[in-house]
């Protein structure tokens, strides 16, 4: 993936394993991620595929016990210098003031995601006293005007409650106004609308595209649903057991995405204007759990196309077969090859 | 209160042969992956190993005691533990002990015992000495371990104040308290699982009635209740009428904690789909409750019992102690406990403990037990 | 919150009028009665026993009554004149033998309580915070031992030995000189001095129990949601872990004091009996033994009623304690 003067974070050959009494669990192996200025960055895949270790390995709040490899270079929009956020000692003061300041992010669900016995204004003064102001009063107006802007009705008395006063889509434009509230030059959301009904969701998502044209934030937004990703990203990285299958912009994706898996999700995907009758066609079996994976393409196990002596022998890289796309397949790559 | 939206994409309903087999399978693996997972947990590992020793302890009392446990030693009257000497003036040899002579302190009138290094006897296996019925059924004499004459000092821990061995009467006393705790755990679990099953399947009034009569019960404070019920108990009554009437009054009070439980499963499992299909399938209610309900609980059921029987334990002992429960001649570990009540007799005398031993032990054993059994049936709410 | 409390008040008539029955019913359970027990005891000893004195005290303790209307009596008394009845041993009114008692017994428990919290909330979110660390697994150690062994064997135990190494029998709250004497600063500091082995004692099992529990509600809070948001704030962790986690783990263990106190008193009858305290644990074994039924069953109905009360406070403290409760639904 190019990097150029526009990028704010690169991810380079990210691994993140945990170490497990039934064997060595590679939960991310191998992950490169790009995100420049402005741009909607979407992760999709299965639940299991590692998207959520992987956004949250950025801030570094997975669990100490989880080994990291690879490198996470912030861009600063302060003082322009790169910083290296996989080598920073973890909680420490460094990774501290990226934390919820040049970096915020918003969770899935919401009721779980705040502390049922503070008050909501409680939680959000937390983050600006943080990062913009040590002045309370400041903080204060800060806070208030970060719930306007999310369009919570009443502000100041939301201020003073506690979240589970509040119904599920307040509670999840709360957690966008807290994410906001200090400015931040990237927002990690991980799928922050998978806990919300259908509307509530098309509300909260119009919400965040707003907000994005307002304030410029660079955005990560991780879901498993491709309709979602339709409306929210530029680019997309698919990413399926720890690696990322397919990475293009978000146009190719659904007209000339090439990966089978990539295929597959996309066969699975209710749409809009398709006939009534025609049955989803969701993909066979489970996501394995990344333990002692064998050698070869991830998704060997439950691929249609998968040829046995051929896309099991070894790992498979991720290949560019045009500009912004890229894809890890051998199939594909050999398809292309020839054709060349 | 919730507000999180469940997904519910259940795959077409399968049919029943092929569920049926599913279900076979994992059971079987659900039982293994409690064994593995139990295998891990060393402590409750070798209080498994523990149990084991201790039921045998028990069981053949009569065989592994050196002494039968009402015969008195009139000349060893609270005499100290054994001292089992492994070497003697040429060096190393058989065990042995040496004989007691009564020593008396012409001041304090303090009696004492030292060994008569004149006489020396040694251990052997298997010896013959009183005899008893092992098992209650099949007369014998021969011991475990003791002296070939069997009149001669052989005190493991020591003799009582009428020159009973201590250790003797200690492996008997475990026949009756952990026998106790076993038949105190029925009863407890008959209680519990009738009344907690009728709350839960009938609901309704008998619901009512059984709640209010659980909030009344844990109104009452635990151990004073123990002690007046006890203290009800006529003195005239027999020590197996008594042990019966403590067993009834341990567990009248103890099945609360079971019912409530078991209501909540019965409500739970109530409404899953197979007490829908027996029902359907015209079973009648006892037969859903025996056949269906209940062994779904199987593994809950073992890990409280596993942790209850230390209460049943402790229950008995301490009204024993106390003197409300078993009197002697009936000898439990609380019984013998009673001889330890007072600092004189502990100061002086103090193997008179040794009971307390075997009963932390004991609980010890059951603790490590029902912990390490509930971990690996539940690995994920430790 | 008031009408879910006046609601709970409510419930609670009916349930202390069941619990007074029930006892009433448990101490007349014996077969006999106190001076069944006392002419038998006068017969042994080969003294004559008059019969229309028998008949006079009879009459006099109310025993010649039907046994409802002795449960009445009694009842009525209780509530109108806060009077319990009649010691038949000690020959003077149950609040009066209680009294001082009671007291004691409830200083025991206090201090009991607070030094159950004093050493088990620090030990346990250490080991929670730690966890599998080498102190963790020693606290864990420790505690189950604690859990294991009643206290009234620790006390036994201990008793000896002390005994045996300093020669000092540690048995009653005051030094010879002070028992019998009114209250006076010597007589405190010797209690002082003393009271801490039964508060140690009765302690022990709560201390276990408190670590163990404080550790698992503590790791349950450690691994939620929130603390992970909070943590992606940028807060510092340790500010983090006593503002969110400590205080969620810990708000459910504040409102078990209401119950924990009765808890106390009732689990220190027996360890009072062995230490041979003036409380009230040896009267009730007394007066149990002796079918002193008017003090055995005052002291089961107050204990009773401390029980009671003590589970509404702490249903009332959750409730007060959390907002989910304090502004929810009540009824769940
Ligand atoms: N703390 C952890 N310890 C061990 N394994 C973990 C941990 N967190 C996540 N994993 C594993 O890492 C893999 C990826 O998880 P995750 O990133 O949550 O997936 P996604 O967000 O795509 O659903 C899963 O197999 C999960 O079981
Ligand atoms: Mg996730």
């Amino acid at each position: 993936m190019i990097s150029d003067e526009q990028t704010i974070l690169e991810v380079k050959d990210l691994k993140i394993h945990f170490k497990l009494h039934e064997g060595l669990l590679k939960a991310v192996d191998g992950v490169d991620l790009s995100l420049r200025k402005k741009e909607t960055l979407g992760i999709v895949g299965e639940s299991g595929s590692g998207k959520s270790v992987t956004t949250q390995s950025i801030l570094r709040i997975i669990p100490q016990t989880a080994h990291l490899e690879g490198e996470i270079i912030l861009r600063s929009e302060e003082t322009g210098k790169n910083i290296n956020l996989a080598t920073l000692p973890m909680n420490g003061k460094e990774i501290r003031k990226i934390r919820g300041g040049e970096i915020s992010m918003i969770f899935q669900e919401p009721m779980k995601a705040f502390s049922p016995v503070h008050t909501i204004g409680n939680q959000m003064m937390e983050t600006v006293l943080l990062h913009r102001t040590k002045d309370k009063n400041e903080a204060k107006e800060i806070v208030l005007q970060s719930l306007r802007e999310v369009g919570m009705s009443n502000p100041e008395q939301r201020f003073d409650e506690y979240p589970h006063q509040l119904s599920g889509g307040m509670r999840q434009r709360a957690m966008i106004a807290m994410a906001l509230a200090s400015n931040p030059a990237i927002l990690i959301a991980d799928e922050p609308t998978t806990a919300l009904d259908v509307t509530l969701q098309a509300q909260v998502l119009e919400l965040m595209n707003n907000l994005k044209e307002k304030t410029g934030t660079s955005i990560i937004f991780i879901t498993h649903d491709l309709g979602v990703i339709a409306e929210m990203s530029d680019n997309v990285a698919v990413m399926y057991l720890g690696q990322v299958m397919e990475y293009t912009d978000v146009d190719t994706l659904f007209h000339g995405a090439k990966h089978p898996y990539t295929l597959a999700l996309l066969k699975s995907m209710p749409s809009v204007g398709a006939a009534e009758n025609k049955r989803l066609e969701a993909i066979e079996g489970n996501v394995p759990t990344p333990i002692n994976l064998p050698k070869g393409c991830r998704f060997f196990s439950r691929c249609k196309l998968a040829q046995d002596g051929v896309c099991n022998v070894q790992d498979i890289p991720l290949v560019k077969i045009e500009d912004g796309h890229y894809v890890r397949c051998v199939l594909v790559d050999e398809k292309n090859r020839g054709g060349r | 209160m919730s507000t999180g939206i469940e997904t519910n994409n259940q795959p077409p309903v399968t049919p029943k042969s092929v569920k049926k087999q599913k279900e076979g399978y994992e059971v079987a693996s659900q039982w293994k992956l409690t064994w593995w997972n139990f295998k891990k947990n060393k402590m409750a590992l070798v209080a498994a190993v523990l149990f084991i020793v201790l039921i045998i302890m028990a069981i053949f009392c009569s065989f592994w005691s050196p002494h039968l446990p009402n015969e008195r030693f009139k000349t060893y009257k609270d005499a100290p533990p054994a001292n089992v000497h492994f070497s003697d003036e040429n060096g190393i040899s058989r065990p042995f002990v040496y004989d007691l002579q009564l020593k008396v302190n012409k001041e304090t009138f303090r009696r004492t015992y030292v060994e008569d290094k004149s006489k020396k006897y040694y251990l052997h296996f298997f010896v013959k000495g009183g005899s008893y019925k092992l098992l209650g059924i099949i007369p014998t004499k021969t011991h475990f371990i003791g002296l070939e004459d069997s009149t001669k000092p052989f005190f493991i821990m020591g003799t009582d104040d009428l020159g009973r061995d201590l250790f003797t009467r200690i492996l008997y006393g475990s026949r009756i308290s952990l026998s106790f705790a076993f038949v105190g755990i029925f009863f407890t679990f008959i209680f519990g699982i009738i009344l907690g099953g009728i709350s839960g399947y009938f609901g309704g009034v008998a619901d009512t009635i059984i709640q209010r009569l659980i909030d009344l019960l844990l109104s009452l404070p635990t151990i004073p209740l123990w002690m007046a019920l006890a203290a009800a108990l006529p003195s005239s009554w027999s020590t197996s009428q008594t042990y019966f009437g403590m067993v009834l009054i341990l567990s009248v009070i103890g099945w609360t904690g079971l019912a409530r439980v078991v209501r909540g499963q019965m409500l739970a499992l109530r409404e899953e789909d197979f007490t829908m299909a027996a029902r359907l399938a015209g079973a009648s209610n006892s037969r859903i409750i025996f056949k269906h309900l209940l062994p779904s609980m199987t593994s809950y059921m073992i890990v409280n019992l596993t942790i209850t029987i230390p209460t049943m334990i402790l229950g008995e002992t301490s009204l024993s102690f106390l003197g409300l429960g078993l009197q002697a001649p009936a000898i439990s570990w609380g019984v013998l406990l009673e001889d330890a009540q007072h600092l004189e007799s502990i100061a002086f005398h103090p193997w008179l403990l040794w009971p307390v031993a075997f009963v932390i032990v004991t609980v010890l054993i059951f603790n490590f037990l029902g912990d390490g059994l509930r971990d690996a049936a539940d690995p994920y709410k430790s | 919150m008031l009408n879910y409390i006046g609601h709970r008040l409510l419930q609670l008539i009916p349930l202390l009028i069941a619990i007074s029955i029930i006892i009433f019913v448990i101490i007349q359970l014996p077969p006999g009665n106190y001076l069944t027990t006392y002419i038998q005891q006068l017969e042994l000893s080969g003294t004559a026993v008059n019969q229309s004195e028998v008949l006079n005290l009879q009459h006099q303790y109310g025993l010649d009554q039907p046994v409802y209307v002795q449960y009445f009596i009694w009842m009525k008394n209780i509530l109108f004149h806060w009077d319990f009845g009649n010691s038949f041993q000690w020959q003077e009114p149950v609040t009066k033998v209680i009294g001082d008692r009671i007291g004691l017994t409830m200083l025991i428990a206090i201090f009991s309580l607070i030094f159950t919290w004093v050493i088990a909330i620090p030990i346990g979110i250490y080991s929670a915070v730690r966890q599998y660390s080498i102190f963790d697994y020693i606290f864990t150690f420790i505690g189950y031992i604690g859990l294991a062994v009643p206290n009234f064997l620790i006390a036994l135990v201990i008793v000896f030995y002390v005994f045996d190494h300093t020669g000092l029998a540690i048995s009653g709250l005051f030094a010879p000189e002070y028992v019998g004497q009114p209250w006076s600063w010597g007589k405190i500091v010797s209690m002082l001095e003393r009271i801490w082995v039964p508060v140690v004692i009765v302690g022990t099992a709560g201390t276990a129990g408190l670590i163990r529990t404080t550790r698992a509600m503590l790791l349950d809070e450690l691994g939620k949601q929130y603390v992970i948001t909070a943590r992606a704030k940028g807060v510092a962790e340790k500010k983090l872990l006593f503002k969110y986690p400590i205080r969620l783990a810990i708000n459910p263990l504040v409102s078990t004091i209401g119950w924990t106190l009765p808890a106390l008193i009732s689990g220190s009858a027996i360890v009072e009996i062995v230490l041979n305290l003036p409380t009230t644990g040896p009267v009730l074994l007394n007066a149990l033994m002796n079918q002193d039924m008017y003090l055995a069953g005052s002291f089961l109905l107050i204990l009773s009623v401390l029980t009671v009360i003590g589970t509404l406070i702490s249903d009332i403290l959750l409730a007060w304690i959390d907002p989910r409760i304090r502004f929810g639904g009540m009824e769940e």
